[in-house]
């Protein structure tokens, strides 16, 4: 069992928990991912790696609740475990080098961004940031961004913030006023991170995007989170999950991720339900 | 008097229309009466031809002997001198190629029913054993690591635990067991054995560590460094096979890999399971293993209303054992002999529609012996269907031999060792099962834990004298 050590609302949708496990927090790093199941019956649900504590053994996980796993997770308190929890799984981010960068995240997306944009800051490299939310409301990780960015953009969908648009819109506007990167980092919806490797493209910068596609083991086991990149067919698990953005086939990606969205809007409805009766 | 009837005893089994509904045991076992018949079928041939059969040597004439005495403990005892985990081998050992395929009644009519009879005395040991005393072996003080829980790292835990090294065996997934558990299903491996095997190692002070890869979570290296004296790698052979087809990565295109581990390891059968799969109603299975059979036989059950088993060779050369192919038949999977996937289609939201197949014929024999099957120019036909699962095999997973400076393996993958010892080329790291000869079967990935262990025992004695 993996007890929760800390816990923190972000947001009304987002939430961290700081999760004991040893095992892990000796050996991961930035880019790396876990795989967790939350109670006995539970699902094996995949999570970036975006904090870790070596002393206490502690490793931090932002989610957002969007399903039945998510949802559970959620009603847990500090003191209350995991039944679950493996890593650190996937190929570390390759950070080292790098001059310039552009972190580009939207969503919850961010909380795997922060982690890259922060090591890259420590490493000395010139880090802007540009985040996408939907609304003002749901905004994560400010300060946390303005901390450790040369240059923050902070989009809404809505403009609630005061400044309208997709994180694309923002990346074009810095590209068209000169800024040279030696790399764009992408991290959030598929849709968005396929927009960027187009808006990229056309500027000839090297893209890297983190994939997360449906996984099972995390181990190259099950093959269930196959993408295909320049042609050929990648394990994300074991391959990922960073992957050249412009390679990447999204459109088959976000057909695969859509495989049971049935089945976990049900699930989610339940586990909702679950927790109303509980509460009355 | 031996029994001179020219068939074996027939196993009672679920009616095939009931159990392919459900994942309850389909072979229900032998009564005590059919036992004692067919063990007097058994010769007790001075020569002993049957044991040569068996990759551990199970005595087999002697335990059959204590059967017809009626003396079924003494029979299980006889078995446990070679063979730790009976109540699975006797459901899963391919025997009519192994023990059985040496038996001399086999030579004019059926075999001695081996397995079976090795099945009943294993059930009825554990069916009648009072919460058996295990005595945990003096310590020896010696710390070994095992990488894997599946048949081969257990049985290195058990034997090494019995000798008094402290053991911990450090398995990837959230279940101890390997292939047992996530790969073959419930209607034919009860978990319940298994997990009784694994408790039974932990009553004789195994350490099982889970959520930990080795390779990720702690490297061989660090594991030595801690002051495990020995590794013994049993990581198996994990790595999916795909054809490379077109279609392949359509969705409801599966690994079987994948397929299982939903549906055995995380029992999406049942309402309880958080774990999502597709209801599929016309599926198509590609291979001729035991691992197709297993795919093909839960899909049914899973509600499928059709389930092809497309394969390229003839039923001759099928690799699964014959009671699954039986079994398989029975509970209706229609198979589609000399035939080979081409490509697999799908609608414009990706989802499988169907599959394209050409017919094959044999030709020259290839490398393994086998006639090669080759395509029939102008054979093309559609299946039409809504889940394919791939089933052509798995190699080695490259992980361990990444982090593992100076571990020679194969070309394929597969970890080179010594068979005497198991000894790898990395001074005291030890390897067998799957992780050593790629995709084999239960009894080989026992047999060679056990070497191993022995080879290992050796090692430390040595290295401490
Ligand atoms: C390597 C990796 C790292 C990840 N890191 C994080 C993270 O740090 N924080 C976080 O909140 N989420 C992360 N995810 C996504 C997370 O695993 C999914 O959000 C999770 O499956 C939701 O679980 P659930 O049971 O609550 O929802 P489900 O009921 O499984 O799904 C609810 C909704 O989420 C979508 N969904 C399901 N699985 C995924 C997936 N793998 N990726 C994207 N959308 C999915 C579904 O289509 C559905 O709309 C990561 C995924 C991967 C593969
Ligand atoms: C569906 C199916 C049906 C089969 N049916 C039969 C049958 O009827 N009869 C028969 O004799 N054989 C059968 N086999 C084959 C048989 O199951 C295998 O040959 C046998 O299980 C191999 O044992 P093993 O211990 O070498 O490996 P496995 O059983 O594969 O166990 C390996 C274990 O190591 C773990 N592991 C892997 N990498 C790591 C790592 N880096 N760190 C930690 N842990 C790791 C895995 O999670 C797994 O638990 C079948 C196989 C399958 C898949
Ligand atoms: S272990 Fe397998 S091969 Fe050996 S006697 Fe038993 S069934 Fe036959
Ligand atoms: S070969 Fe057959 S009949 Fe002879 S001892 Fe072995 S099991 Fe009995
Ligand atoms: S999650 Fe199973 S192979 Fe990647």
């Amino acid at each position: 069992m993996y007890k929760i050590l800390k816990k923190k609302n972000l947001n009304p949708a987002v939430t961290m928990i700081e999760v004991e496990a040893p095992f892990v927090a000796k050996k991961a790093k930035p880019g790396q991912f876990i795989i967790l199941r939350v109670d006995e019956s539970g699902e094996r649900v995949p999570f970036t790696i975006s904090d870790v504590n070596r002393e206490t053994g502690g490793v931090s996980i932002i989610f957002q609740i969007v399903g039945a796993t998510t949802e559970k997770m959620n009603h847990l308190e500090v003191g209350d475990s995991l039944h679950d929890f493996v890593g650190p799984l996937g190929k570390p981010s390759e950070l080292e080098g790098l001059k310039k960068v552009a972190v580009v995240g939207g969503g919850v997306g961010c909380a795997i961004a922060y982690p890259v944009a922060k090591t890259l800051h420590n490493n000395g490299t010139t880090v802007h940031s540009v985040v996408g939310f939907r609304s003002k409301d749901i905004i994560i990780l400010e300060d946390e961004f303005k901390a450790i960015s040369d240059k923050l953009i902070v989009m809404t969908d809505d403009g609630s913030n005061g400044n309208k648009g997709m994180v694309t819109d923002a990346l074009k506007s810095l590209l068209d006023a000169g800024e040279v990167y030696d790399e764009v980092i992408t991290i959030g919806p598929l849709i968005m991170m396929k927009f960027v490797a187009k808006l990229t493209k056309e500027y000839g910068v090297k893209t890297i995007a983190s994939m997360n596609p449906i996984m099972v083991d995390g181990t190259g086991m099950c093959g269930g989170c196959r993408l295909t990149v320049d042609g050929q067919t990648k394990f994300a698990c074991v391959d990922g999950p960073e992957f050249d953005a412009h390679k990447i086939d999204f459109d088959e990606v976000m057909a695969r991720t859509s495989l049971y969205k049935d089945f976990e809007r049900k699930a989610h409805d339940e586990a909702c339900n679950l927790f109303k009766q509980e509460v009355q | 008097m031996a029994n001179m009837s020219v068939k074996k005893n027939e196993m009672p089994s679920q009616d095939p229309h009931v159990r392919n509904k459900n994942f309850n045991e389909v072979a229900l076992g032998y009564s005590e009466e059919q036992a004692l018949d067919e063990a007097a079928r058994c010769l007790q041939c001075k020569h002993r031809p049957c044991i040569a059969g068996c990759p551990v040597g199970i005595k087999i004439p002697d335990f059959i002997k204590k059967i017809s005495e009626k003396d079924f403990e003494g029979a299980y005892q006889v078995i446990l001198e070679d063979n730790s985990l009976p109540a699975i081998c006797g459901r899963v050992c391919p025997q009519e190629s192994q023990c059985e395929a040496h038996c001399v009644r086999g030579i004019k009519h059926e075999p001695v029913a081996i397995g079976r009879l090795e099945r009943y005395v294993a059930d009825r040991h554990i069916a009648l054993a009072k919460e058996a005393k295990v005595n945990k072996p003096q310590s020896n003080g010696h710390k070994v690591a095992i990488v894997g829980s599946g048949p081969a790292g257990l049985t290195a835990a058990g034997e090494l635990a019995k000798k008094g090294y402290d053991v911990t065996i450090f398995e990837a997934l959230h279940l101890a067991g390997g292939v047992l558990v996530y790969g073959i299903p419930e209607f034919r491996l009860p978990k319940a054995i298994v997990q009784k095997e694994i408790d039974a190692l932990k009553k004789m002070g195994v350490k099982i560590q889970l959520n930990v890869v080795v390779g990720r979570s702690i490297s061989i290296d660090d594991l030595i460094q801690e002051g495990f004296e020995a590794v013994f790698v049993g990581s198996g052979a994990g790595l999916p096979k795909f054809m490379n087809i077109p279609g392949e990565n359509l969705n409801c295109v599966y690994s079987a890999n994948e397929f299982l581990t939903r549906v055995n390891l995380m029992k999406s059968y049942r309402v309880d399971s958080s774990t999502p799969l597709v209801k599929s109603k016309r599926v198509a299975v590609v291979g001729g293993g035991n691992v197709a059979m297993d795919a093909a036989r839960c899909a049914k059950r899973l509600g499928a209303e059709e389930v092809y088993i497309v394969y390229r060779r003839s039923e001759k050369e099928l690799p699964a054992r014959v009671e699954e192919v039986e079994h398989a038949k029975e509970e209706g999977i229609i198979f589609k002999f000399l035939t080979s996937p081409v490509e697999i289609l799908g609608n414009e939201k990706r989802f499988v529609t169907g599959m394209k197949c050409i017919e094959m014929e044999l030709g020259e024999p290839d490398a393994s012996g086998r006639r090669r099957p080759v395509e029939k120019a102008g054979s093309e036909f559609m299946l039409e269907l809504d889940s394919v699962i791939m089933a052509i095999g798995t190699s080695p997973n490259p992980l361990i031999k990444m982090t593992t400076e100076g571990l020679d393996t194969q070309k394929w993958g597969g970890i080179v060792i010594n068979e005497d010892t198991g000894k790898t080329s990395r001074e005291g790291v030890y390897a067998g099962g799957d992780a050593v000869t790629g995709a084999a079967t239960v009894i080989l990935a026992m047999g060679a834990g056990k070497t191993a262990a022995a080879g290992i025992d050796e090692y430390i004695q040595g290295k401490n004298k």
